[in-house]
């Protein structure tokens, strides 16, 4: 059954050329690239905050308040979205044999409408607007802006399925498919605000207290799973295959863990609000779902990792797919730290410590970025014609530094974490809190200077990449006949 | 599959051969646990327990606020105490949720960098509050909190006040058209030594009276008067239900 998906092994040799959009993708990889790099900039910078106050400078511009929704939107919107928008504009063509719907003035439309967006994002919390709202900080003009744009691509993306060449939709637009449509709905229903004047950035939630806490983390951790998750999913379920040139593992079980996970998922959202004023009932609904996503969670880690099956000697002679797979298994483990941090005895430790931040590196860095490394690192040769990247050595170079910096991060949050736990609940042996809140944070000093060293690996590494790209670009083209001829795979 | 001699009608495979049946039994996959979750937290009466002593906040307490938003202070502190032991015993009363249905938006918070504020409230003098937020290291050596030095030398603005309220009543806040009308010299008052504060106190009763030295409030002011009055509008003395329930 596993070779369903290989629907190029039922079609005729020589297929008619399509003329696909690949200007945009390229656009969209030199802005992830770009943001990659700012992101972890600004990242290492409140690193540095946290480590020594003085960092913040005292301007309202510097401070950490400001800059950290700075950090979290060039990560995820920048850097992720980025990649989710090329990814999906070059797999839905690829894999559907069409080119994208709508022309490439409304793709480019959508490029510099969505760039635009994050621009202005960026620059509205260092200016003091924010709606306070983790991961959707922007007021409610911008929140309008983006929903313009989320509908083009989805009619893009949408349109590019309806008139397909191909009799299927290959598993990877499902994910996209998914990802697309549920960060619609999040979106819509997570920025509900009334402003206080048209011609005025504030507004006020329309919900408040409890209401707004299950709002905002039904939109929060949802963000993970369909913008951090399913998004990246389908990248995984497209380059894999591809730099593999190998089949996906298994047909049925991309069918049973997607629609398990996209099910399960919704519901995990109150698992950031155990012990709160948040009903019990939902707290445990939260919880009970939390832990049945491992399942789905893991079967999408084991699809990703038995694709490599008799391939895995590629891991050898291919860093770029060495990336792929490391975030595949950053992937397992963080979705199996998930729900054990979602039970309610261990939340009781985890929540409000550094190990929640741990816990979303190890998803972010390990699994989000390491799959878009390795997307990129195949990507790039292929959209600008070259044969290879500039240096093979420097992904390699890349990869470890980048490692390295993952492992400094999460196992120095974890200490922290739990550290930061342990002492906030600390008896002494006469019946007293033993420790001030003040003691846990000089406790956690030196690990959070390792955190920092952690990111600046991962954005050394960054740097080499952004290097070997440009040189890439910049670099010769080979001549044509010497180009590499593309494999059979994943419905192309 | 080639010796099923009879077609299924409905396979995965007529899914993934139509992405508006895709699309559509997708929306209900991901609509269910948010429908379960959310729509009950409005209609089941429970979930939020009407508390004596929860009120609106007074302007001052409003533009404070929204500079707390602003700020980003969610960010490094929470502002809701779990209802464990230690935290109990190092923050008070766990929060109920009444304390922030008046809250557009929540500010529970996610991490803490700094401590629990919910009940903040009272627990320090205006005085510390002026130079902690100006220089937090000069009171507390380790802490790891920015300076806000800024905000004492911005004035806030005071003519819009009106829309704000406005506003929270758009949301559900049960401010009165009284409230509104008053809302500019409850918010000079509060923040002007010996200015006349009957009005205020009655409308938002336990209001703190920052020294705002006569001139144009500052954001300064704001702040800690927002600051002062978290946690304290409930008096938790006697917590029994007939005590609390309003």
């Amino acid at each position: 059954m596993s070779d369903a998906v290989l629907h190029g092994a039922t079609l005729p040799a020589r297929l008619p050329r399509v003329d696909y959009n690949e200007a945009v993708v390229r656009k969209f990889m030199i802005a992830a690239m770009f943001w990659a790099v700012v992101a972890f900039c600004v990242g290492c910078y409140l690193a540095a905050e946290m480590s020594w106050p003085a960092f913040n400078l005292g301007y309202e511009f510097t401070n950490f308040g400001r800059l950290r929704p700075v950090h979290t939107s060039a990560a995820i919107f920048a850097f992720g979205g980025s990649m989710l928008f090329g990814t999906a504009m070059y797999v839905v063509q690829r894999t559907c044999r069409a080119r994208l719907f709508g022309g490439s003035a409304l793709a480019d439309f959508i490029f510099w409408g969505y760039q635009f967006f994050i621009v202005m994002a960026a620059l509205s919390y260092v200016m003091g607007f924010s709606k306070s709202r983790e991961y959707a900080e922007p007021e409610w003009h911008l929140d309008l802006w983006l929903t313009l744009i989320w509908v083009l691509f989805a009619v893009v993306f949408i349109g590019t399925l309806i008139k397909r060449a191909e009799p299927h939709i290959y598993v990877a637009n499902w994910f996209y498919l998914a990802f697309i449509l549920t960060v619609a709905v999040l979106h819509l229903g997570n920025n509900l605000t009334v402003p206080v004047s048209f011609w005025g950035a504030k507004s006020y939630a329309l919900f408040s207290g409890t209401q707004d806490a299950m709002i905002q983390w039904w939109y929060g951790h949802n963000a993970v799973g369909f913008f951090l998750t399913a998004g990246f999913l389908g990248m995984m379920y497209y380059f894999i295959p591809k730099a593999a040139n190998r089949p996906v593992y298994s047909y049925r079980l991309s069918i049973f863990h997607f629609w398990s996970l996209i099910f399960l998922y919704i519901w995990a959202g109150p698992h950031h609000l155990e012990y709160t004023a948040l009903p019990d009932w939902t707290q445990t609904l939260g919880m009970a779902f939390s832990i049945m996503l491992w399942m789905p969670s893991w079967g999408g880690m084991i699809n990703g990792l038995m694709t490599l099956s008799g391939a895995w000697d590629k891991l050898r002679t291919d860093p770029g797919l060495r990336f792929s797979v490391t975030a595949v298994g950053f992937y397992g483990m963080s979705t199996f730290e998930g729900p054990v941090m979602s039970i309610r005895p261990v939340n009781a430790l985890s929540h409000y410590t550094d190990w929640g931040i741990g816990h979303v590196h190890s998803g972010s860095l390990g699994w989000v970025a390491f799959i878009s490394f390795g997307a990129l690192y195949y990507l790039i040769p292929v959209l600008w014609g070259r044969e290879r990247m500039y240096s093979v050595k420097l992904i390699s170079w890349h990869y470890w530094i980048a490692t390295l910096g993952i492992v400094f991060y999460i196992t120095s949050m974890w200490v922290a974490g739990i550290m930061e736990g342990l002492m906030w609940r600390a008896y002494d042996s006469q019946g007293f809190l033993q420790y001030s809140f003040i003691e846990s944070i000089a406790a956690v000093h030196p690990f959070l200077v390792i955190r920092l060293v952690g990111g600046l690996c991962f954005l050394t590494g960054a740097l080499l990449m952004a290097f070997n790209m440009i040189m890439t670009i910049i670099g010769p083209r080979p001549a044509l006949n010497a180009m590499p001829q593309a494999a059979f795979v994943a419905g192309e | 599959m080639s010796d099923i001699t009879k077609k299924p009608r409905f396979t995965h495979g007529t899914i993934e051969r139509n992405a508006f049946i895709l699309l559509v039994l997708a929306l209900i996959a991901i609509s269910i646990g948010g429908i379960v979750e959310i729509i009950p937290l409005f209609t089941i009466e429970t979930t939020v327990e009407h508390v004596k002593g929860v009120r609106p906040y007074a302007p001052l307490e409003l533009v404070g606020r929204n500079i707390y938003v602003r700020e980003g202070c969610y960010l490094c502190h929470s502002q809701q105490i779990r209802s464990l032991r230690d935290e109990v015993e190092r923050y008070g009363h766990f929060s109920l949720a009444a304390e922030s249905m008046y809250d557009h938006p929540f500010q529970w918070g996610s991490k803490r960098i700094g401590p629990d504020l919910a009940r903040v409230g009272g627990k320090y003098s205006n005085d510390w509050h002026y130079q902690h937020l100006q220089n937090p290291q000069a009171l507390v050596p380790e802490s790891l909190m920015p300076r806000y030095a800024f905000l004492a030398t911005r004035p806030i603005q005071i003519d819009n006040i009106a829309d704000h309220l406005r506003t929270n009543v758009i949301v559900g806040v049960p401010y009165t058209s009284e409230d509104i009308a008053h809302a500019q010299d409850d918010l000079l008052a509060q923040a002007t030594p010996g200015a006349d504060v009957t009005g205020l106190m009655q409308r938002y009763p336990k209001a703190n009276l920052v020294p705002g030295n006569g001139r144009t409030p500052t954001e300064l002011d704001a702040l800690i008067a927002y600051l002062q009055v978290l946690g304290t509008m409930v008096d938790f003395a006697d917590p029994s239900t007939e005590n609390l329930q309003q």
